[in-house]
């Protein structure tokens, strides 16, 4: 009974974001004089109006959802302010493009692999440069991520347009993976592929590492008390958090090879429609926790694949989903201060920025002394 | 020749808006607060331009463009600042509403299509002999309203920074809150204040992109612009004149691609994209003393506070 | 206005400028005010008395408007007054120096005194001001240094001066010696003296009794959140401010701890020739030798800021020393002063908790079963108040936490043992319980360092007390006086 008290309290704040979203979503569509049953009607099914559509749309748009998410989940879990998970991803998707159209495809899926190990190595690689600026040289992260975002999207037009233009060199993308180097389907017809059982696989991992492992204590003591962490527990916290910064880094690049070899089969410009960024509302609709995070992957998922629909089908635009994640966070956040209670998942972020340089200006919450 | 004073001109025309949005930045971020929502505030700027421009004319428009800046910062401020959550989270969902209501709105307002509007655009004012000076005339001198308006506020945000109560208070919440209130500010009303004059930059921002640049509205077209701002505050050293070459610089830099164009060169533009964003960083990262950014950047200063 | 003649304990005003009505001050359980009394009058310098989280401190903030009070009125020139901000305190001429110093390191002595003000701004006007109130009290202070570069006496003198500038008729100085040289804490307090027989008030908290009953005109003890005396200085005994501060049981006069059962065995900790630098970069430890044996608790004795922190430390493995030689045993426990900061996180359970030392040895696994055995344990024989060990640490007390704490770092029966004042903000039965928590590990043959910012404490718990000051450690015996001017002395 407790158990499943508990489970309800932990799903009330994300049930309630979510219905508020869908109230503003559609209060924004009667304003707008779209009809709302119709527009409703075409995003439940465009998103699980039937299981090809639950397969094709809503799983294959939720995967590189989910391994940003778990990205930003772990980042924030360590206390960095990851939000670079969009360059990062980016980064992932060029190496794997790389790897892909250079091998043989006689590599089959040993050469899949490959690719996936590269797109996992660039994100780590890209998230690491953050991660040094900001141990070595104490670089907000945020505005580091930042940069970095850019610039990887600056680099993947360079390389679609150079050295990774596929052959006519006629458009700005790369060319198409070999289908012996793409991610198997995993289910005959639909396009879902075997990088869903990649993600899920990798947010079972990460819940196991953070909670039963030695290294998983230490990121989330890292995060939540640094500096109670190196002197209580003696943790190298300056390793730990740019580990942290760059396993972080790494699982979005994962996410990247995942969706150039299981979906587009090819590197262009605007190969994420800003997954990077709703991330941030995957794992905060997750509260960090990396198994909820695939059902808030879902969730975003399915409203990205009705959105879709929508527009196909109620010609309503699918900005609407990008306003219904803003509602998401902007709830949650809100219903952080309705809550108002200690020791809520907000804290795990008060060890978020660097050390100060005044350290005890801001004295801890009611402390009398 | 004409090329040169040609690329001149582009550059300060990009400037401008990147100006104007890095200049609310600057004192937002003086005060502690980093508004990742930029982007979400000068594309909501954007559209407020157009759909008022064809009404009540561009120059009204412009005021319409920062009022409606104003209304995203106001949300932010709520979430950021007044119920203390954090920054970097508020601000990424402020840009994302404003990304998906724009798109949104648009189509609503110009149809499905959502077919290439143009909008009333404010002219160029020339000042006489000095708009005919060779190679830079037009770039510094025969510029719409916006571009003198940022100018005029380099030297003004300068000084409110520098010379003011308010300014002083700012900069003291900036880099330690605790001792600001213990001086007899609040910092939740300082850091509202800065907070909102970034909307209204932001918004006026988007505004002159479309008024004075574009002509047009297209979604997404703030295209990363609020993030060049904030590289261009941290490039700028947080102060409005480093924040005035900065954006010249970023300004310069997308202006090359036009210059190519026009001399058929077949260089990679992305590199000179790209190339003041790895500056940037370069300079963050030796960046000493009080050239950092503020000690307070980023905190969440009113989490679990009562008052 | 009477303007009083005012020598030390000759007050001839009896206007009550400022009245702190029965005030009561909730932190959720915890209450550190209740009902609360103070009266100040016009001309005096008035002293607050009481032990470490006897409520002082809280008082102080809601008479500047920091704080607000649960229950309770403020009166001002007997007008009831609401004070919502510092703000409001100072247009009624309420300036406080607070403990921890509210400066903008980042920012100049000017715009440190023009922060807040309402007069119009004018940097060069404002620092006109500081010269003037510099030279007429004697307080110097550079009006363009950059305060980051400020030594703490200056400081101080700069808090005081923009106190000054704004009128404060009224001036509240928290523990204003406890950072200060003799010569300059002897400055401070004729400076106050000055300022009081000029028709102003002085509110002041401090600790050392001779130091207050040389300057106060009046005092107000406080113990426990409640007024328990209010006295003409040259009405009350330094036995009876200590009476009154710690309850009838108390006394400065406390037994000194029976000599060690154990005779000290082998030296365990040992530092030779050892310097040290604080999170600044400034050289607080220049050269330290010492040696502290098994079954022994060494005190350490000193005035704020002196390089205990560091030495302490040093001492727990905390601290590489930028020179000398130091000989640690292979397990240190370390109680540091700030507990939420250093010693626990505050939103983890307490199994979590347990875990955290050690953590950076664990290899694998979390061994979870086994911890949290041994934290039921720990709750057990510690008597550390907790439903299980599965709830947060933040929802125990702060004596809870302490006990919790001293028992973590003492389980695995550490060679060493290094604690920073290990009882501040605790209850008398909490204070008594980590003291003898304390006894027993030395008497189990750990090497046990104390320090407190208490010397009544140090010398309590002591078997020897070290003295740290002027960058070294220096051993003058246990005698009150002796270790105080020893403190003091060399800290020029």
């Amino acid at each position: 009974m407790q158990t499943v008290a508990r489970l309800l309290r932990m799903l009330l704040e994300p049930i309630l974001a979510i219905s508020l979203s869908l109230i503003a979503v559609t209060l924004l569509l009667a304003v707008s004089g779209y009809s709302v049953t119709a527009a409703l009607s075409a995003l439940w099914h465009g998103a699980f109006g039937s299981w090809s559509v639950i397969a094709s749309g809503t799983l294959v748009r939720a995967t590189p959802l989910l391994f940003a998410g778990l990205a930003v989940a772990v980042a924030f879990r360590a206390g960095i302010l990851n939000i670079g998970a969009e360059g990062q991803l980016l980064a992932g998707a060029a190496a794997a493009t790389a790897v892909s159209v250079t091998i043989s495809p006689a590599f089959g899926i040993a050469g899949t692999c490959l690719a996936l190990l590269a797109g996992i190595a660039a994100g780590g690689m890209w998230a690491g440069i953050a991660a040094v600026l900001r141990q070595q040289f104490g670089v907000l992260e945020v505005i580091s991520t930042i940069m970095l975002n850019v610039i990887m999207l600056h680099l993947t037009g360079l390389l679609v347009r150079g050295p990774l233009q596929e052959s006519t060199a006629t458009f700005p993308q790369s060319a198409l993976i070999d289908e012996a180097l793409r991610l198997p389907r995993i289910f005959p017809g639909t396009r879902l592929h075997a990088g869903v059982v990649l993600g899920f696989l990798s947010a079972a991992i990460l819940a196991w590492f953070l909670r039963s492992t030695a290294g998983g204590f230490r990121l989330r003591m890292t995060g939540a008390n640094p500096r109670a962490a190196a002197s209580a527990g003696g943790i190298d916290v300056a390793r730990v958090a740019t580990s942290a910064f760059i396993v972080s880094g790494a699982i979005a690049g994962l996410g990247g090879a995942v969706e150039v070899t299981g979906v587009t089969y090819a590197l262009y410009e605007n190969l994420s429609p800003g997954y990077g960024y709703t991330a941030i509302a995957v794992a905060l609709l997750a509260r960090l926790n990396p198994v909820a995070a695939i059902g808030s992957a879902v969730v975003f998922g399915a409203l990205e694949a009705g959105a879709a629909a929508m527009q196909r089908d109620a010609q309503v635009p699918a900005g609407m989903v990008s306003v219904a994640e803003a509602c998401v966070i902007l709830v949650l956040l809100a219903t952080e201060w309705i809550g108002a209670r200690a020791g809520g998942w907000s804290t795990l972020f008060r060890g978020g920025t660097p050390p100060t340089k005044n350290p005890g200006d801001l004295p801890a919450t009611g402390d009398l002394a | 020749m004409s090329t040169v004073a040609d690329f001149l001109d582009a550059s300060v025309r990009s400037a401008t808006p990147l100006l104007l949005a890095a200049l609310g930045e600057t004192v937002s971020e003086r005060s502690g607060v980093i508004n990742v929502g930029l982007e979400g505030t000068i594309i909501v700027g954007c559209l407020a331009g157009l759909a008022t421009a064809t009404i009540v004319g561009p120059t009204a428009a412009l005021a319409a463009a920062a009022v409606a800046g104003l209304i995203f910062a106001i949300i932010f401020a709520i979430i950021a600042i007044w119920i203390g959550a954090d920054q970097i989270i508020a601000g990424t969902a402020i840009t994302m509403l404003g990304l998906g209501l724009t798109g949104t709105l648009y189509r609503v307002l110009y149809g499905d299509a959502g077919a290439a509007l143009s909008s009333p655009t404010l002219a160029p004012i020339g000042i006489p002999m000095l708009q005919d000076v060779p190679l830079v005339g037009r770039a510094l001198f025969r510029q719409p309203l916006p571009t003198y308006l940022a100018v005029a506020l380099v030297p003004s945000v300068w000084w409110w920074l520098n010379r003011t109560h308010s300014g002083l208070a700012m900069r003291a919440t900036g880099e330690n809150p605790a001792a600001a209130r213990s001086s007899g500010i609040s910092p939740r009303r300082v850091q509202t204040i800065a907070s909102l004059f970034g909307g209204l930059c932001g918004g006026l921002a988007g505004g002159t992109l479309v008024l004075a640049q574009v002509g047009t509205f297209a979604e997404g077209m703030s295209a990363g612009r609020g993030f060049i701002a904030i590289a261009i505050v941290a490039l700028g050293r947080w102060s409005p004149l480093g924040a005035a070459m900065a954006a010249l610089f970023f300004g310069m830099a997308s202006a090359l691609q036009f210059l190519f164009q026009a001399l058929d060169l077949k260089l990679p533009y992305q590199i000179f994209l790209a190339f003041p964003y790895l500056l940037t960083l370069v300079a963050l990262a030796f960046a000493k003393g009080r050239y950092r950014a503020p000690a307070a950047l980023g905190a969440r200063v009113h989490a679990g506070d009562i008052s | 206005m009477v303007i009083p003649s005012g020598t030390n304990g000759a007050v001839t005003s009896t206007a009550p400028c400022l009245a702190l009505n029965s005030i009561s001050r909730h932190f959720g359980t915890v209450t550190a005010l209740d009902g609360a009394c103070l009266t100040a009058l016009t001309g005096e310098v008035h002293a607050i008395l009481g032990e470490n989280g006897a409520g002082k401190s809280t008082l102080m903030k809601i008479a500047y408007g920091l704080d607000q009070p649960s229950a309770g009125t403020i009166e001002f020139h007997g007008t009831r007054t609401v004070l919502r901000s510092p703000r409001d305190a100072m247009a009624h001429g309420i300036g406080m120096v607070q403990q921890h110093f509210a400066l903008v390191d980042a920012l100049t002595v000017v715009e440190n005194v023009a922060l807040g003000s309402i007069d119009q701004f004018d940097l060069g006007a404002t620092a006109a001001t500081v010269r003037r109130l510099s030279s007429e009290s004697g307080l110097g202070l550079d009006p363009d240094a950059r305060v980051g570069t400020l030594a703490v006496g200056a400081r101080q003198r700069l808090e005081i001066i923009k106190a000054l500038s704004r009128n404060a008729k009224i001036l509240i100085l928290d523990e204003p010696t406890a950072v200060l040289s003799p010569s300059e804490a002897k400055d401070l307090l004729d400076w106050t003296r000055r300022f009081a027989d000029a028709g102003g008030t002085v509110l002041l908290i401090a600790h050392k009794l001779r130091e207050i009953l040389r300057i106060a005109d009046r005092v107000t003890v406080l113990r426990r959140g409640k007024t328990v005396l209010v006295s003409r200085a040259s009405d009350v005994t330094e036995q009876a401010l200590a009476d009154a501060m710690l309850g009838a049981t108390g006394s400065i006069q406390a037994p000194r701890t029976k000599a060690s059962p154990v005779s000290p065995g082998q030296a365990t900790l040992s530092l030779v020739n050892v310097a040290a630098r604080d999170d600044f970069g400034v050289a607080r430890i220049k050269n330290a030798t010492l040696e502290v044996k098994s079954g022994e608790i060494v005190g350490i004795a000193a005035i704020e800021g002196a390089g205990q922190r560091e030495l302490l430390r040093v001492l727990a493995g905390r601290l590489a020393p930028t020179h000398g030689t130091v000989t640690l045993p292979a397990t240190v426990g370390f109680v540091p002063e700030d507990r939420h900061r250093d010693a626990i996180v505050l939103d983890a359970t307490l199994t979590e908790n347990t875990a955290l030392r050690g953590a950076a040895k664990q290899r694998g696994l979390m061994p979870w079963k086994t911890l949290e055995r041994d934290t039921a344990a720990l709750l057990r024989t510690r008597d550390v108040r907790a439903s299980n060990e599965h709830v947060a640490i933040r929802t125990l007390s702060g004596g809870n936490q302490q006990k919790f704490v001293v028992g973590r770092e003492l389980a695995d029966a550490p060679a060493a043992l290094v604690v920073e004042n290990p009882t501040r903000g605790l209850d008398i039965r909490a204070t008594a319980d980590v003291h003898a928590a304390l006894r027993a590990a030395r008497d189990a043959g750990t090497a046990v360092v104390v320090y407190s910012s208490d010397l009544d404490e140090v010398l309590l718990l002591a078997d020897r007390v070290l003295v740290v000051a002027g960058g070294t450690v220096r051993d003058v015996g246990s005698d009150r006086e002796t270790v105080g001017l020893a403190m003091l002395d060399a800290s020029r």
